[in-house]
Protein backbone atom coordinates (compact mmCIF):
# COMPACT_ATOMS: atom_id res chain seq x y z
CA UNK A 1 0.00 0.00 0.00
CA UNK A 2 1.19 3.49 -0.82
CA UNK A 3 2.16 5.83 2.00
CA UNK A 4 -0.77 8.10 2.87
CA UNK A 5 -0.65 11.15 0.64
CA UNK A 6 -2.00 14.61 1.42
CA UNK A 7 -5.34 14.34 -0.27
CA UNK A 8 -6.34 11.03 1.32
CA UNK A 9 -5.53 12.54 4.71
CA UNK A 10 -7.73 15.55 3.86
CA UNK A 11 -10.56 13.32 2.59
CA UNK A 12 -10.36 11.13 5.67
CA UNK A 13 -10.37 14.28 7.81
CA UNK A 14 -13.53 15.52 6.10
CA UNK A 15 -15.24 12.16 6.50
CA UNK A 16 -14.05 12.04 10.10
CA UNK A 17 -15.57 15.46 10.83
CA UNK A 18 -18.90 14.31 9.34
CA UNK A 19 -18.73 11.13 11.45
CA UNK A 20 -17.89 13.05 14.64
CA UNK A 21 -20.82 15.36 13.97
CA UNK A 22 -23.20 12.46 13.29
CA UNK A 23 -22.16 10.61 16.46
CA UNK A 24 -22.39 13.85 18.44
CA UNK A 25 -25.91 14.48 17.18
CA UNK A 26 -26.83 10.88 18.05
CA UNK A 27 -25.49 10.73 21.59
CA UNK A 28 -25.71 14.30 22.92
CA UNK A 29 -28.54 15.05 25.32
CA UNK A 30 -27.77 18.76 25.55
CA UNK A 31 -29.33 20.89 22.83
CA UNK A 32 -26.37 23.28 22.47
CA UNK A 33 -24.03 20.31 21.95
CA UNK A 34 -26.41 19.10 19.28
CA UNK A 35 -26.07 22.42 17.44
CA UNK A 36 -22.27 22.26 17.79
CA UNK A 37 -22.26 18.70 16.41
CA UNK A 38 -24.30 19.94 13.46
CA UNK A 39 -21.71 22.69 12.87
CA UNK A 40 -18.86 20.12 12.94
CA UNK A 41 -20.66 17.85 10.48
CA UNK A 42 -21.26 20.85 8.23
CA UNK A 43 -17.56 21.77 8.30
CA UNK A 44 -16.71 18.23 7.21
CA UNK A 45 -19.25 18.35 4.40
CA UNK A 46 -17.86 21.68 3.18
CA UNK A 47 -14.32 20.29 3.25
CA UNK A 48 -15.42 17.28 1.19
CA UNK A 49 -17.15 19.59 -1.32
CA UNK A 50 -14.06 21.74 -1.81
CA UNK A 51 -11.91 18.62 -2.18
CA UNK A 52 -14.26 17.40 -4.90
CA UNK A 53 -12.94 20.17 -7.16
CA UNK A 54 -9.28 19.82 -6.20
CA UNK A 55 -6.58 19.05 -8.74
CA UNK A 56 -2.96 18.24 -8.10
CA UNK A 57 -1.48 20.34 -10.84
CA UNK A 58 -3.65 23.43 -10.47
CA UNK A 59 -3.69 26.80 -8.74
CA UNK A 60 -6.51 28.85 -7.22
CA UNK A 61 -9.00 30.10 -9.85
CA UNK A 62 -7.82 33.70 -9.81
CA UNK A 63 -6.10 35.23 -12.80
CA UNK A 64 -2.90 36.93 -11.76
CA UNK A 65 -1.06 39.13 -14.21
CA UNK A 66 -1.23 38.64 -17.93
CA UNK A 67 -3.37 35.56 -18.23
CA UNK A 68 -3.88 31.91 -17.52
CA UNK A 69 -0.71 29.92 -17.93
CA UNK A 70 -1.29 27.28 -15.29
CA UNK A 71 -4.35 25.04 -15.01
CA UNK A 72 -6.76 26.05 -12.27
CA UNK A 73 -8.97 24.12 -9.89
CA UNK A 74 -12.70 23.81 -10.48
CA UNK A 75 -14.39 27.06 -9.35
CA UNK A 76 -17.92 25.65 -9.13
CA UNK A 77 -17.52 23.67 -5.86
CA UNK A 78 -15.86 26.70 -4.26
CA UNK A 79 -18.83 28.90 -5.14
CA UNK A 80 -21.19 26.22 -3.81
CA UNK A 81 -19.30 26.02 -0.52
CA UNK A 82 -19.45 29.81 -0.20
CA UNK A 83 -23.23 29.49 -0.35
CA UNK A 84 -23.23 26.55 2.07
CA UNK A 85 -21.14 28.39 4.67
CA UNK A 86 -23.42 31.43 4.63
CA UNK A 87 -26.55 29.30 4.95
CA UNK A 88 -24.89 27.35 7.77
CA UNK A 89 -24.32 30.62 9.66
CA UNK A 90 -28.01 31.47 9.25
CA UNK A 91 -29.12 28.04 10.47
CA UNK A 92 -26.85 28.17 13.52
CA UNK A 93 -27.90 31.69 14.46
CA UNK A 94 -31.56 30.69 14.23
CA UNK A 95 -30.94 27.53 16.30
CA UNK A 96 -29.10 29.45 19.00
CA UNK A 97 -31.88 32.07 19.10
CA UNK A 98 -34.43 29.30 19.64
CA UNK A 99 -32.23 27.72 22.34
CA UNK A 100 -32.10 31.03 24.23
CA UNK A 101 -35.90 31.07 24.27
CA UNK A 102 -36.10 27.41 25.36
CA UNK A 103 -33.67 28.07 28.21
CA UNK A 104 -35.73 31.08 29.30
CA UNK A 105 -39.00 29.14 29.20
CA UNK A 106 -37.95 25.84 30.79
CA UNK A 107 -34.65 26.54 32.53
CA UNK A 108 -32.94 23.54 31.00
CA UNK A 109 -31.53 22.38 27.67
CA UNK A 110 -31.45 18.65 28.48
CA UNK A 111 -33.58 16.79 25.95
CA UNK A 112 -35.05 14.27 28.42
CA UNK A 113 -35.97 16.87 31.03
CA UNK A 114 -37.44 19.05 28.29
CA UNK A 115 -39.52 16.12 27.00
CA UNK A 116 -41.08 15.56 30.43
CA UNK A 117 -41.68 19.27 30.99
CA UNK A 118 -43.28 19.77 27.59
CA UNK A 119 -45.47 16.66 27.96
CA UNK A 120 -46.70 17.84 31.35
CA UNK A 121 -47.41 21.28 29.95
CA UNK A 122 -49.37 19.93 26.98
CA UNK A 123 -51.36 17.52 29.16
CA UNK A 124 -52.03 20.26 31.70
CA UNK A 125 -53.35 22.55 28.97
CA UNK A 126 -55.55 19.75 27.62
CA UNK A 127 -56.78 18.83 31.10
CA UNK A 128 -55.71 15.19 31.04
CA UNK A 129 -53.33 13.22 33.22
CA UNK A 130 -49.72 13.15 32.03
CA UNK A 131 -48.82 9.92 30.25
CA UNK A 132 -46.92 7.33 32.22
CA UNK A 133 -43.94 5.57 30.80
CA UNK A 134 -44.79 2.33 29.06
CA UNK A 135 -41.88 0.74 30.91
CA UNK A 136 -43.02 1.79 34.38
CA UNK A 137 -44.24 -1.11 36.54
CA UNK A 138 -47.99 -1.66 36.65
CA UNK A 139 -48.82 0.17 33.40
CA UNK A 140 -50.75 -1.35 30.55
CA UNK A 141 -48.37 -2.43 27.84
CA UNK A 142 -48.97 -0.73 24.47
CA UNK A 143 -48.11 -3.79 22.41
CA UNK A 144 -50.71 -6.49 21.60
CA UNK A 145 -51.69 -8.65 24.55
CA UNK A 146 -50.88 -12.36 24.11
CA UNK A 147 -53.82 -14.63 23.27
CA UNK A 148 -53.76 -16.51 26.58
CA UNK A 149 -54.25 -13.43 28.75
CA UNK A 150 -56.90 -12.05 26.38
CA UNK A 151 -59.06 -15.15 26.90
CA UNK A 152 -58.87 -14.87 30.67
CA UNK A 153 -59.83 -11.19 30.55
CA UNK B 1 -31.77 1.28 22.27
CA UNK B 2 -32.19 4.20 19.86
CA UNK B 3 -28.74 5.53 20.79
CA UNK B 4 -27.05 2.32 19.68
CA UNK B 5 -29.02 2.43 16.46
CA UNK B 6 -27.86 5.99 15.73
CA UNK B 7 -24.23 5.13 16.44
CA UNK B 8 -24.57 2.15 14.12
CA UNK B 9 -26.04 4.49 11.50
CA UNK B 10 -23.11 6.91 11.90
CA UNK B 11 -20.55 4.10 11.54
CA UNK B 12 -22.26 2.70 8.46
CA UNK B 13 -22.46 6.16 6.89
CA UNK B 14 -18.74 6.70 7.51
CA UNK B 15 -17.95 3.36 5.89
CA UNK B 16 -20.14 4.29 2.94
CA UNK B 17 -18.42 7.68 2.53
CA UNK B 18 -14.95 6.12 2.72
CA UNK B 19 -16.02 3.49 0.19
CA UNK B 20 -17.29 6.18 -2.16
CA UNK B 21 -14.17 8.32 -1.71
CA UNK B 22 -11.90 5.34 -2.44
CA UNK B 23 -13.43 4.97 -5.90
CA UNK B 24 -13.06 8.62 -6.92
CA UNK B 25 -10.14 9.79 -9.04
CA UNK B 26 -8.85 12.10 -6.32
CA UNK B 27 -6.70 15.03 -7.25
CA UNK B 28 -7.41 14.61 -10.96
CA UNK B 29 -11.08 15.45 -10.91
CA UNK B 30 -12.64 15.62 -14.36
CA UNK B 31 -14.02 19.12 -14.86
CA UNK B 32 -16.96 19.46 -17.23
CA UNK B 33 -18.64 22.71 -16.34
CA UNK B 34 -15.60 24.01 -14.52
CA UNK B 35 -13.30 23.84 -17.54
CA UNK B 36 -15.79 25.69 -19.73
CA UNK B 37 -16.24 28.38 -17.08
CA UNK B 38 -12.48 28.77 -16.66
CA UNK B 39 -12.08 29.31 -20.39
CA UNK B 40 -14.99 31.68 -20.87
CA UNK B 41 -15.28 33.60 -17.59
CA UNK B 42 -12.44 36.15 -17.99
CA UNK B 43 -13.70 37.36 -21.37
CA UNK B 44 -17.39 37.18 -20.49
CA UNK B 45 -17.38 38.90 -17.09
CA UNK B 46 -14.01 40.65 -16.93
CA UNK B 47 -13.44 39.44 -13.38
CA UNK B 48 -10.01 38.15 -12.39
CA UNK B 49 -11.50 36.05 -9.58
CA UNK B 50 -13.37 33.28 -11.34
CA UNK B 51 -15.20 32.19 -8.19
CA UNK B 52 -16.71 35.68 -8.10
CA UNK B 53 -17.89 35.40 -11.68
CA UNK B 54 -19.50 32.03 -10.83
CA UNK B 55 -21.18 33.41 -7.71
CA UNK B 56 -22.44 36.67 -9.17
CA UNK B 57 -22.76 36.13 -12.91
CA UNK B 58 -23.33 32.46 -13.72
CA UNK B 59 -25.21 31.70 -10.50
CA UNK B 60 -26.52 35.18 -9.69
CA UNK B 61 -30.06 34.04 -8.97
CA UNK B 62 -28.72 31.45 -6.52
CA UNK B 63 -26.92 34.24 -4.69
CA UNK B 64 -30.16 36.19 -4.54
CA UNK B 65 -31.83 33.11 -3.00
CA UNK B 66 -28.94 32.79 -0.56
CA UNK B 67 -29.42 36.40 0.51
CA UNK B 68 -33.13 35.66 0.95
CA UNK B 69 -32.31 32.70 3.22
CA UNK B 70 -29.94 34.82 5.30
CA UNK B 71 -32.58 37.55 5.48
CA UNK B 72 -35.22 35.03 6.61
CA UNK B 73 -32.90 33.59 9.27
CA UNK B 74 -32.03 37.06 10.61
CA UNK B 75 -35.68 38.15 10.62
CA UNK B 76 -36.92 35.01 12.38
CA UNK B 77 -34.12 35.19 14.95
CA UNK B 78 -35.09 38.80 15.64
CA UNK B 79 -38.73 37.76 15.92
CA UNK B 80 -37.92 34.90 18.32
CA UNK B 81 -35.65 37.07 20.45
CA UNK B 82 -37.86 40.16 20.45
CA UNK B 83 -38.51 41.16 24.07
CA UNK B 84 -41.96 40.05 25.15
CA UNK B 85 -44.39 42.47 26.81
CA UNK B 86 -43.63 41.19 30.30
CA UNK B 87 -39.87 40.95 29.96
CA UNK B 88 -39.53 44.31 28.20
CA UNK B 89 -39.64 46.46 31.33
CA UNK B 90 -37.11 44.34 33.18
CA UNK B 91 -34.66 44.43 30.33
CA UNK B 92 -34.84 48.21 30.12
CA UNK B 93 -34.49 48.62 33.88
CA UNK B 94 -31.33 46.53 34.03
CA UNK B 95 -28.34 48.86 33.78
CA UNK B 96 -25.68 47.93 31.24
CA UNK B 97 -22.19 48.75 32.39
CA UNK B 98 -19.45 49.62 29.97
CA UNK B 99 -16.64 47.14 29.60
CA UNK B 100 -13.21 47.89 31.06
CA UNK B 101 -10.73 50.44 29.79
CA UNK B 102 -8.69 47.89 27.85
CA UNK B 103 -11.65 46.61 25.88
CA UNK B 104 -12.99 50.12 25.19
CA UNK B 105 -9.62 51.45 23.99
CA UNK B 106 -9.04 48.29 21.97
CA UNK B 107 -12.42 48.55 20.29
CA UNK B 108 -11.84 52.23 19.44
CA UNK B 109 -8.56 51.22 17.85
CA UNK B 110 -10.00 48.21 16.03
CA UNK B 111 -13.17 49.82 14.70
CA UNK B 112 -11.64 51.91 11.85
CA UNK B 113 -9.17 49.12 11.00
CA UNK B 114 -11.92 46.51 10.76
CA UNK B 115 -14.07 48.87 8.70
CA UNK B 116 -11.30 49.56 6.19
CA UNK B 117 -10.31 45.88 5.97
CA UNK B 118 -13.96 44.94 5.50
CA UNK B 119 -14.54 47.45 2.71
CA UNK B 120 -11.21 46.46 1.10
CA UNK B 121 -12.27 42.80 1.01
CA UNK B 122 -15.71 43.73 -0.34
CA UNK B 123 -14.44 46.04 -3.08
CA UNK B 124 -11.61 43.74 -4.21
CA UNK B 125 -13.90 40.72 -4.43
CA UNK B 126 -13.50 40.53 -8.20
CA UNK B 127 -9.68 40.67 -8.03
CA UNK B 128 -8.50 38.80 -4.95
CA UNK B 129 -9.86 36.06 -2.70
CA UNK B 130 -12.75 37.46 -0.74
CA UNK B 131 -15.89 39.30 -1.65
CA UNK B 132 -19.18 40.51 -0.28
CA UNK B 133 -19.89 37.66 2.12
CA UNK B 134 -16.44 37.54 3.67
CA UNK B 135 -16.06 41.32 3.86
CA UNK B 136 -19.59 41.67 5.20
CA UNK B 137 -18.71 39.42 8.13
CA UNK B 138 -15.68 41.62 8.90
CA UNK B 139 -17.91 44.72 8.78
CA UNK B 140 -20.36 43.05 11.17
CA UNK B 141 -17.45 42.20 13.48
CA UNK B 142 -16.41 45.88 13.52
CA UNK B 143 -19.82 46.95 14.79
CA UNK B 144 -20.10 44.04 17.19
CA UNK B 145 -16.75 44.77 18.86
CA UNK B 146 -17.85 48.33 19.62
CA UNK B 147 -21.19 46.98 20.82
CA UNK B 148 -19.44 44.59 23.22
CA UNK B 149 -17.25 47.37 24.59
CA UNK B 150 -20.17 49.78 25.12
CA UNK B 151 -23.38 47.80 25.60
CA UNK B 152 -25.28 50.94 26.55
CA UNK B 153 -24.70 52.55 23.16
CA UNK B 154 -26.62 50.20 20.94
CA UNK B 155 -26.59 50.36 17.18
CA UNK B 156 -29.92 51.69 16.00
CA UNK B 157 -32.14 48.94 14.70
CA UNK B 158 -33.83 51.31 12.28
CA UNK B 159 -30.52 52.19 10.66
CA UNK B 160 -29.53 48.53 10.35
CA UNK B 161 -32.85 47.61 8.76
CA UNK B 162 -32.59 50.60 6.40
CA UNK B 163 -29.09 49.65 5.19
CA UNK B 164 -30.18 46.04 4.78
CA UNK B 165 -33.30 46.94 2.81
CA UNK B 166 -31.49 49.43 0.56
CA UNK B 167 -28.68 46.96 -0.17
CA UNK B 168 -31.15 44.21 -1.01
CA UNK B 169 -33.10 46.60 -3.23
CA UNK B 170 -29.86 47.64 -4.96
CA UNK B 171 -28.99 44.00 -5.72
CA UNK B 172 -32.40 43.39 -7.28
CA UNK B 173 -32.29 46.80 -8.98
CA UNK B 174 -29.00 45.97 -10.75
CA UNK B 175 -30.55 42.69 -11.84
CA UNK B 176 -33.64 44.47 -13.17
CA UNK B 177 -31.49 47.06 -14.94
CA UNK B 178 -29.80 44.22 -16.83
CA UNK B 179 -33.22 42.79 -17.62
CA UNK B 180 -34.54 46.06 -19.03
CA UNK B 181 -31.27 46.68 -20.85
CA UNK B 182 -32.09 43.75 -23.09
CA UNK B 183 -30.25 40.98 -21.26
CA UNK B 184 -31.25 38.36 -18.71
CA UNK B 185 -31.96 39.01 -15.03
CA UNK B 186 -28.69 39.69 -13.15
CA UNK B 187 -26.65 39.45 -16.34
CA UNK B 188 -23.44 41.49 -15.90
CA UNK B 189 -23.85 44.95 -17.39
CA UNK B 190 -21.63 48.04 -17.71
CA UNK B 191 -18.17 48.24 -19.21
CA UNK B 192 -15.91 45.28 -18.42
CA UNK B 193 -12.77 47.41 -18.31
CA UNK B 194 -9.27 45.98 -18.09
CA UNK B 195 -8.83 42.63 -16.40
CA UNK B 196 -7.22 43.10 -12.99
CA UNK B 197 -8.06 46.78 -12.52
CA UNK B 198 -10.07 47.91 -9.49
CA UNK B 199 -12.73 49.49 -11.71
CA UNK B 200 -13.47 46.57 -13.98
CA UNK B 201 -15.81 43.61 -14.36
CA UNK B 202 -18.85 45.81 -14.97
CA UNK B 203 -21.58 45.50 -12.38
CA UNK B 204 -19.98 42.69 -10.34
CA UNK B 205 -18.23 44.98 -7.78
CA UNK B 206 -21.48 46.90 -7.33
CA UNK B 207 -23.35 43.64 -6.71
CA UNK B 208 -20.69 42.54 -4.23
CA UNK B 209 -20.88 45.92 -2.47
CA UNK B 210 -24.64 45.43 -2.06
CA UNK B 211 -24.05 41.87 -0.80
CA UNK B 212 -21.39 43.07 1.65
CA UNK B 213 -23.56 45.83 3.11
CA UNK B 214 -26.53 43.50 3.38
CA UNK B 215 -24.55 40.68 5.05
CA UNK B 216 -22.85 43.13 7.40
CA UNK B 217 -26.13 44.76 8.43
CA UNK B 218 -27.88 41.42 8.87
CA UNK B 219 -25.13 39.83 10.94
CA UNK B 220 -24.61 42.86 13.17
CA UNK B 221 -28.36 43.03 13.78
CA UNK B 222 -28.40 39.31 14.53
CA UNK B 223 -25.45 39.55 16.93
CA UNK B 224 -26.99 42.56 18.67
CA UNK B 225 -30.21 40.56 19.12
CA UNK B 226 -28.30 37.59 20.50
CA UNK B 227 -26.32 39.77 22.90
CA UNK B 228 -29.41 41.42 24.34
Amino acid sequence: MNPPDLISILILGGIGLVAIGAVGMAVSRHLLRLVLALAIAEAGANLLLVLAGYRWDAVAPILAGAGATQPMVDPVPQALVLTAIVIGVGVQALAVALLIRVKEAYGTLDIRELKTLVEHEICGAAGIAPPESANAPGTRQPYPVPAASRESA
Amino acid sequence: MPKHASILFATRMTTLLIGLAAQLPLGMTPMGVGQAILERAPSETGSANIVTSVVLAYRGIDTLGELAILFAAATVAGLVLAPSIHAGNEAKARPRDDAGLVLRAGSDLLFPLLLSVGFYIVLHGHLTPGGGFQGGVVLAAAFFVSFLARPARQPSHVGIVLIEALAGAAFIGIGLAALFGGGAFLQPVLDKGTLGQLVSAGSLPLLYLAVGLKVGAELSGLLAHLAE
